[in-house]
């Protein structure tokens, strides 16, 4: 019978291809999410590496050591780079990794699109990364990709619309696997009300990725024919409007900052609860409240427009759509801190990273709410203010949880313990330096210093140069990063199969480090009992 | 087939092993899409670009016959069949927004932008100052009068002539296929084979039809890509649908040659009725353009 020799026999086929056949190849979901791990990981270090030429530049006023396009070839591939080659990666690895084995299932549904999905980011980046080398430099028009500005790129222009096309069809892809997983490979007995919060952010995420991806490939897709084949989408002349783009680009980009952190509101809801030893707090609460966000994305994208002009009405719904966000942000905010409130709390990375996110996203939250106040925001529209918020929600946000995931798992996944005294020096220098960095940059744009400059007034030099030496002290410290995970695979202390002796899960079900091919029987009542409680 | 079918269905969840497919597509795609760069930018000739099509083609005959192999040895079971349909499903679900994208830039040109350069409330001192001669309005190539003839003028394609023709042409197909799908699950493989047959030749059909439409609009009627918002509007849209009306009719064509070769039973037919969901949904996106681009 050809169906008992295809399936995975688990007594069979433990042990995986050697050689690199088998990372092109594979269809497991810890090899895929080890693959766009360190995918990420590698997009962090080169993003990091654009960031660090920005910092140098604006040490000092002055023209320094770029020339002007050069440096906004910088700003504009570092932002592409860490939105769509780290933070996303990341998430997906993480997913790839967790949510087959928080739910129970043997692998993720699809597993040859998950291969596919991871390999075509390295093609999509590669794309990207080679206008470097074109005529006219790397795309140099923002992240955001502003008509008629981009339009005037050079060669790399349709680079970047054909690399952002690959990246929007990865996503697609992974969100369409995640959700296929979720609603078809959980285990019997894991109802939606029992799976751990890092999969339900992740299954709303998805959603939220399978709605906007493809308007963002659509609205590049405007951009590509403006340029080569004369429509006037995004020009005046012809009846079309470059604020129409900015429309359809932002009602994929708001709902896409929430993509970014939402899989970290899930991280932070499993780690605070193992350290505190105690349930999360409303659970079910912070199901809706993630939900809620979700739906609230969707209708608050012109507060990035509030100075290119709209009706007052349209200025009056978005700041006001926008202020709503911040109930269910608090409703959040307010579990984990309860989640806290009288637990035995102990410190080890993860928690330590999980509650620098907690104080420092927040601080993000509020500048973001000063950012939805309209009339305010025609000051702070364009400056370093903007560039201070995103940067708050976005590294001590984002970056933050998904190393206090990898800190949580990596005994997991390599079997080994790593070192508690590298965790926490990561921990902390990058903690201090991330405010060197970030938080004089509100001082300089409430002063008015704009974004994407080069050079500026002699005003703005002092701050500049604190930030820029937060910013070398912060890209040092995470070169310790990948040194603890180099030397946690390579070896260490044996890993339980609880790692942490607060945790629940069916993560910690399973051996450290977790087998090739797990849960090609499903878990027994009995784990899956032990894993719910939240 | 049925029996192991019913064989595979308390088997456990298929996870299948290595596979070429995807690493092959990747760099299909990077060839397809680095042949277009050097293409648009007139780096060198377009022979990279197809060379990453027939790359991509071959990709899609080999994942496509791996599956159709496992799926008729019985492979699959229940399980993964519906890990399949809520696969397709949300893909489809994807297709909708990315058409959304240009539905969007149509209902904002004609309800904001073009209004506003014509100086339509505050903004009253567009008409002022930048396009005095224009006169807001629809079908509209902009102030620019942009398009092929030099006088700026064009003619559009009347909703009730082939637009109308081919309405009806699809709409038949959704019948047709759905007659099909009754046949099959009924087991009536004759009037399944004849009315899959007609769905494809009616897609077929209506690419025709719209490929001459396009014809006449570009020869003869100034009406291009570049004429202004409203030739850009009507070719994206009207382009990527009729793109996906071929690509659709292609998928009926295999599926009509799985059934010659005795595929699918009555009760396990994912691939049809995947097929069957897209045709369904080229189908409502033809219902909003006829509506929107050629009618009102
Ligand atoms: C309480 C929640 C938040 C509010 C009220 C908020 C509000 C805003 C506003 C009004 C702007 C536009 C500022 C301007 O350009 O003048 C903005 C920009 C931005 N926000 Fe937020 N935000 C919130 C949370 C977040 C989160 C969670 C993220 C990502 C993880 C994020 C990422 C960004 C980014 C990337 C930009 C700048 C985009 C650009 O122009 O390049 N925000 N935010
Ligand atoms: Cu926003």
């Amino acid at each position: 019978m050809a169906y008992t020799e295809t399936v995975d026999a688990h007594d069979h086929h433990d042990h995986p291809p050697a050689g690199i056949w088998r990372w092109l190849s594979t269809t497991n979901h810890k090899d895929i999410g080890t693959l766009y791990l360190v995918f990420s990981g590698i997009m962090f270090f080169v993003g990091g590496a654009m960031a660090m030429v920005i910092r140098l530049e604006l040490f000092k006023p002055g023209m320094q050591f770029v020339d002007p396009a050069f440096f906004n070839s910088m700003t504009t591939v570092h932002g592409l780079a860490m939105i769509f080659g780290a933070v996303m990666p990341a998430w997906v690895g993480l997913a790839n990794w967790m949510i087959p084995l928080q739910v129970g299932a043997p692998d993720m549904a699809l597993p040859r699109m998950n291969n596919f999905s991871f390999w075509l980011l390295p093609f999509a980046f590669t794309l990207l990364l080679i206008g470097f080398f074109v005529p006219g430099g790397a795309p140099a028009g923002g992240w955001t990709l502003y008509p008629p500005l981009v339009l005037q790129g050079g060669d790399s222009f349709p680079m970047a619309i054909f690399a952002i096309h690959l990246m929007g069809a990865s996503s697609i892809m992974g969100a369409i696997n995640v959700i296929v997983t979720i609603m078809n490979m959980r285990a019997p007995g894991i109802t939606l009300l029992r799976m751990p919060l890092f999969v339900w952010t992740w299954l709303i995420t998805a959603y939220l990725l399978i709605l906007v991806m493809p308007v963002l490939a659509g609205s590049v897709t405007m951009l590509l024919t403006d340029h080569f084949f004369g429509t006037s989408f995004f020009s005046a002349s012809g009846g079309g409007d470059p604020v129409m783009f900015q429309h359809i680009f932002w009602f994929f980009g708001h709902p896409e900052v929430y993509i970014l952190i939402l899989p970290a509101f899930g991280i932070v809801s499993e780690v605070i609860p193992t350290f505190s030893r105690k349930p999360l707090f409303g659970y079910e609460a912070m199901v809706y409240a993630t939900a809620s966000i979700a739906f609230l994305s969707f209708i608050v994208w012109a507060h990035h427009m509030f100075t290119v002009g709209m009706p007052l009405a349209g200025e009056l719904f978005f700041m006001l759509s926008t202020m709503l966000i911040a109930i269910p942000t608090g409703v959040k905010v307010f579990n984990w801190t309860a989640t806290m409130w009288r637990g035995s709390l102990s410190f080890e990375p993860p928690m330590l990273f999980a509650l620098a996110f907690l104080f420092l996203f927040t601080i993000g939250g509020f500048s973001g709410l000063m950012l939805a106040i309209a009339p305010a925001d025609f000051q702070y529209q364009d400056t370093y203010f903007v560039v201070a918020h995103f940067h708050y929600v976005l590294v001590p946000g984002a970056i933050f949880s998904i190393m206090a995931g990898v800190y949580y798992w990596l005994p997991k996944w390599t079997g080994h313990l790593y070192s508690m005294a590298l965790g926490k020096w990561h921990f902390w220098l990058s903690a201090i330096f991330v405010n060197v960095l970030f938080f004089p940059q509100h001082f300089l744009g409430l002063a008015g210093m704009p974004r994407r400059i080069p050079d500026y007034a002699t005003q703005f030099a002092d701050w500049n140069m604190v930030s820029s030496l937060g910013g070398f002290g912060f890209g040092l410290s995470q070169l310790l990063f990948p040194i603890l995970i180099w030397k946690c695979v390579r070896g260490g202390e044996k890993a339980p199969a609880q790692v942490w002796e607060g945790a629940h899960g069916l993560e910690w079900e399973v051996p450290s480090p977790a087998p090739y091919h797990t849960w090609q029987d499903p878990p027994s009542e009995a784990q899956i009992a032990h894993g719910a409680e939240h | 087939m049925s029996q192991s079918h019913s064989q595979a269905d308390s088997g456990k969840y298929y996870i299948p092993h290595g596979t070429p497919w995807p690493i092959i597509g990747s760099v299909a795609l990077f060839t397809t899409m680095f042949g277009m760069v050097a293409w648009l930018n007139e780096w060198f000739s377009p022979v990279m670009f197809f060379a990453g099509l027939a790359l991509l083609a071959v990709m899609f005959i080999g994942w496509f016959r791996t599956v159709i192999n496992e799926s008729e040895a019985g492979t699959y079971n229940l399980a993964v069949d519906r890990s399949f349909r809520m696969g397709m499903v949300w893909f489809i679900i994807s297709e909708v927004l990315f058409f959304s994208a240009f539905f969007g830039a149509l209902f904002y040109a004609r309800e904001l932008s073009v209004p506003w350069i014509g100086g339509e409330g505050v903004k009253v001192f567009n008409h002022i100052f930048l396009w005095q001669n224009y006169d807001a309005g629809w079908p509209t190539n902009g102030p620019a009068k942009l398009g092929p003839r030099a006088d700026g003028s064009f003619e559009v394609i009347p909703a009730f002539g082939v637009p109308a023709l081919n309405t009806l042409i699809l709409l038949t197909s959704g019948v047709t296929i759905t007659i099909a799908h009754h046949a099959l699950k009924a087991g009536n493989r004759n009037v399944l084979k004849i009315f899959l047959a007609l769905t494809f030749l009616l897609g077929f059909l209506f690419v025709a039809f719209q490929a001459n439409e396009y014809g006449e609009a570009y020869m003869h009627k100034g009406l291009q890509l570049s004429t202004g918002i409203y030739g850009s509007t009507f070719f994206m849209l009207t382009g990527f649908h009729g793109l996906h009306v071929t690509i659709g009719a292609i998928m009926l064509t295999i599926i009509w040659f799985r059934t010659l070769k005795g595929h699918f039973t009555p009760s396990r037919h994912f691939g049809f009725e995947a097929v069957a969901w897209y045709w369904h949904f080229v189908d409502v996106v033809w219902l909003g353009l006829f509506i929107f681009v050629y009618w009102v």
